[in-house]
C-alpha cells in the first residue's frame, strides 16, 4: 500500500527526520490559506500515488498566497496517470546545495532488506545506477546485526560526508530504518534528501510503501486503503479486493477469470498470443470455488468494455460440477447475457461440462482452443456462438 | 531419486485441524506419504484422519522420528511455526500459507540458512515425487513418475504443464514451486543444481513469470556453466502492464524491471528454448529427448 508524500512525510518528522514545513488543502481556497502559515517562495506538489507528477505538471512554484491559489486551481482536479489529484501538498522551497537519494528496499536475490544510497539524487534509481554506478551504494541488511549507526556512517561516509555532516546524515539513515521496520514498509525512500546551504540535511521529497501482506499489523492504514481516492487502485479493483480477488483493469474486451496467478497471466498471453485483448486479469485463487468463480463473474461483467468472459479454471481438488453450477447461477443472477467461452479441467470434469452444455455454454478442451476461440467471438468472426 | 522428498521423508503437519490442512493431510496420506504428527497449538491429544495431533513440534518430535514439516498455519502466524519447526531441527519446510509479511519471511530464511534448512514456499504448492512423496496441496492425478524435473513460481500453471507433459507420456523426476511471494526459500538456480545432481533427471521444465530477476540469473547460471540437461522455460506476463500486482505478491513489474521480455530474452540466449504457449513444454522437452 502506497502511502502519500504528505503522510509519510509526516511520519518522518514523528521520527525526528527533518522535512520542510508544510499543510495540505483539498481546495484552492484552503491552499492559499496554508501558505499564509509558511514562509514564501513554497512548493504546490499533487498527491497522487503515481510516480512522474512533476513532469505532468504536477508540481508548480509560488511566491505569493494568490499565486499559491492559482498553482492549487490548475493542478486539483488535475488527472496523473488515469489518478484524479484530490490534494496538494504546499510546502516551504528549500535551499539546494546538493541532492542525495536514499533509499531501503527489498532485494529478493539476498532475501534481506538493502539500503541504496547515492550522492547524486533527484532522478529516478534506474538513472543513477546507468549514469553514475560508481556513486551508487548498496548495502544489504543483515538480520543479525541490523542496520546499526556504524553502518550508517559507513555510507555517509561513502557519500562523501565526514565530521558533523556524516554524523547527522547517518542519524537520518538510521530513522529511516526505524520507520521501515516498525510500519513494514517494503520502500521507505527519500529522493531526494537535499544538503541545504547551510549543511543541514532535509527529506525533500519522501515514500513510503507498506508491505500489504502485514496490513494486518497496521489497521490504521488498512481501513484507510478502501477509502474511496485513497489508494492508486480503481474502484473495480477495490471491490474485487474487497472480495478477496485479485483483479487488474486492461484495456481490452475480453473478460478473464482463472485460478491461480501464473496460470491467469498465461491465459492473458494466450489471448494475445491468437490476437486478441483482455480486458483485465482476476485470479479467483488456486482452489476455486462455485462461490468465487460467481463473485468474479460478476465484477468481470460490470465492465462495459467486455463483450466475452474467457474462464479458465484447472481444477485440480475443485470439484468441476460444482464451479459449473456456479457459473449458471452466477449467470442468472448478474443478468450476463454476452457470450462465454470456458474451459474446465479437474475432478467430475465430465459432469460439468455436461452441465454446461445443457444449458447452452460451450466448452472446450485446451485453453489454447479456449482463448484462440475467445478471440474471434471478441471479434465478431464467430456469430453462431453468440 | 528424485531432489528433496523421497519415499524416507517423514512428515509433520503444522497446522494439521484447520480446514486445509486436514483436507490435504487425508489427500498426502491417500498418496502415500509418511505423515507421523500434526501440531496445533491447544489440540493436543486428538487425531486427524489416524494421525496423532501435538501442541508443540518438540512434543511431536519426543513420539515420532520425522524430518521434515508442511506448514497450513494462518499468516499472522506462520512465522512462528516456521521458526519452531527450524529449531526443531526439521531440515526440509514447505510453507504453503499465503500473505505471509516480507519481514517475517526474511527472518525465516534467514534462520534457515543459518540452520542448513531447505525452505519450499512461502506461497507455493509444495513438492512432489510423484509415486513416491507428496508434500503439498497440488492434484496428484496430474502427476507421472519420469525423466523430467519442473521449478516452477505458479502453482495451477505447474499443473496445466505438468498434465500436458504426463499426457506427452513424460513423465516427471520431481517438481517443485518456488513460491509466488518476493522473499522464498529456493531459487531457480539452486533448483537447477539439484536436478544437474540428481541420475534421474533428464530435462528441465523451468516455469517464470514477471518480476525480481530470479529467471535472468538463471539463463546465466546456464550459459556460464553450460549447464548438461536440456531446459526448456515458459514466462507468464507478457501481457502484464508496469506497476501492477499480478496474484502473486512478487508478480510485479517495477519500472523497466522484472519484465517477461527480459527473462525470455535472457533465456533464449542462454540456449533455453521458451514456450509461447504453456502446451508448447511438452513438444520441446519431448524433441530434446529424442535427440
Amino acid at each position: 500500500m502506497k502511502l502519500f508524500e504528505y503522510e509519510a512525510k509526516k511520519l518522518f518528522e514523528k521520527h525526528g527526520i527533518p522535512v520542510p514545513r508544510g499543510k495540505l488543502a483539498t481546495s484552492p481556497e484552503e491552499a492559499r490559506k496554508a501558505s499564509s502559515e509558511l514562509s514564501f517562495p513554497v512548493v504546490v506538489k499533487a498527491q497522487v500515488l503515481v510516480s512522474g507528477r512533476g513532469k505532468a505538471g504536477g508540481i508548480l512554484f509560488a511566491n505569493s498566497p494568490s499565486e499559491v491559489e492559482e498553482a492549487a486551481e490548475k493542478i486539483l482536479g488535475m488527472t496523473i496517470k488515469g489518478l484524479n489529484v484530490q490534494s496538494v501538498w504546499v510546502e516551504e522551497k528549500i535551499s539546494v546545495k546538493n541532492e542525495l537519494f536514499f533509499s531501503i528496499t527489498i532485494d529478493r536475490v539476498k532475501r534481506s532488506y538493502v539500503v541504496l544510497a547515492s550522492s547524486v539524487g533527484g532522478v529516478d534509481i534506474e538513472e543513477i545506477a546507468a549514469k553514475t554506478p560508481e556513486k551508487l551504494v548498496r548495502f544489504p541488511v543483515n538480520p543479525d546485526y541490523g542496520f546499526r549507526s556504524f553502518h550508517a556512517r559507513y555510507i555517509a561516509a561513502k557519500m562523501g560526508y565526514v565530521g558533523d555532516q556524516q554524523k547527522k546524515l547517518a542519524a537520518i539513515f538510521r530513522k529511516v530504518y526505524a520507520i521501515t521496520m516498525e510500519l513494514d514498509a517494503e520502500l521507505a525512500e527519500m529522493n531526494p534528501i537535499v544538503e541545504t546551504v547551510e549543511g543541514d540535511f532535509v527529506a525533500a521529497d519522501a515514500r513510503i510503501i507498506i508491505d500489504d501482506n502485514a496490513l494486518f499489523r497496521h489497521p490504521e492504514y488498512e481501513k484507510r486503503l478502501f477509502e474511496a481516492g485513497a489508494s492508486e487502485f480503481s474502484p473495480r479493483e477495490l471491490e474485487a479486493m474487497r472480495k478477496g480477488l485479485a483483479y487488474v483493469g486492461l484495456d481490452g474486451n475480453i473478460g478473464i477469470i482463472g485460478n491461480g496467478a501464473g496460470l491467469v497471466m498465461a491465459t492473458l498471453d494466450a489471448v494475445q498470443y491468437y490476437g486478441g485483448k483482455p480486458a483485465n486479469f482476476l485470479d479467483v485463487g488456486g482452489g476455486a470455488s462455485a462461490e468465487r468463480v460467481a463473485s468474479a463473474l460478476e465484477i468481470v461483467a460490470s465492465d462495459p468494455k467486455v463483450n466475452v468472459v474467457f474462464i479458465n479454471i484447472l481444477g485440480g481438488i475443485t470439484r468441476c460440477d460444482e464451479v459449473a453450477r456456479g457459473i449458471i447461477a452466477a449467470k442468472k443472477k448478474v443478468g450476463y447475457e454476452k457470450p462465454m467461452v470456458i474451459r474446465l479441467v479437474g475432478t467430475n470434469e465430465e459432469e460439468g461440462k455436461h452441465i454446461l452444455t445443457e444449458a447452452g455454454i460451450h466448452v472446450l478442451e485446451s485453453m489454447e482452443e479456449a482463448a484462440e476461440k475467445a478471440v474471434k467471438i471478441a471479434k465478431g468472426e464467430n456469430r453462431k456462438w453468440e | 531419486m528424485g531432489i528433496i522428498v523421497d519415499r524416507n521423508t517423514r512428515v509433520i503437519v503444522q497446522g494439521i485441524t484447520g480446514t486445509q490442512g486436514r483436507f490435504h493431510t487425508k489427500a498426502m496420506l491417500e498418496y502415500g506419504t509418511q505423515i507421523v504428527a500434526g501440531v496445533t497449538p491447544g489440540k493436543g491429544g486428538n487425531k486427524v484422519h489416524g494421525v496423532p495431533v501435538y501442541d508443540t513440534v518438540a512434543q511431536a518430535l519426543e513420539k515420532h522420528e520425522a524430518n521434515a514439516s508442511i506448514i497450513f498455519v494462518p499468516a499472522p502466524f506462520a512465522m512462528d511455526a516456521a521458526l519452531e519447526a527450524l529449531e526443531n531441527g526439521l531440515k526440509t519446510i514447505v510453507i504453503i500459507t499465503e500473505h505471509i509479511p516480507i519481514k517475517d519471511a526474511i527472518q525465516i530464511m534467514h534462520l534457515a540458512r543459518k540452520n542448513g534448512a531447505t525452505i519450499i514456499g512461502p506461497n507455493t504448492p509444495g513438492i512432489i515425487t510423484p509415486s513416491e512423496c507428496k508434500l503439498g496441496i497440488m492434484p496428484a492425478h496430474v502427476f507421472r513418475r519420469g525423466v523430467v524435473g519442473i521449478v516452477s513460481r505458479s502453482g495451477t500453471l505447474t499443473y496445466e504443464i505438468a498434465n500436458g507433459l504426463t499426457r506427452a507420456k513424460l513423465g516427471q523426476s520431481t517438481c517443485l514451486g518456488l513460491g509466488g511471494d518476493p522473499i522464498v526459500g529456493l531459487n531457480f538456480i539452486e533448483v537447477l543444481k539439484m536436478f544437474e545432481k540428481d541420475s534421474e533427471t533428464k530435462a528441465v521444465a523451468l516455469i517464470g513469470e514477471i518480476g525480481g530477476n530470479l529467471e535472468e540469473l538463471a539463463a546465466e547460471y546456464i550459459q556460464n556453466e553450460g549447464y548438461s540437461k536440456p531446459v526448456a522455460a515458459f514466462i507468464a506476463g507478457r501481457t502484464a502492464p508496469p506497476g501492477k500486482r499480478m496474484g502473486h505478491a512478487g508478480a510485479i513489474v517495477m519500472g523497466k524491471a522484472g519484465t517477461a521480455q527480459t527473462k525470455i530474452e535472457a533465456l533464449e540466449a542462454a540456449g533455453v528454448k521458451v514456450a509461447e504457449k504453456p502446451g508448447d513444454i511438452a513438444k520441446i522437452l519431448a524433441e530434446k529427448l529424442r535427440s
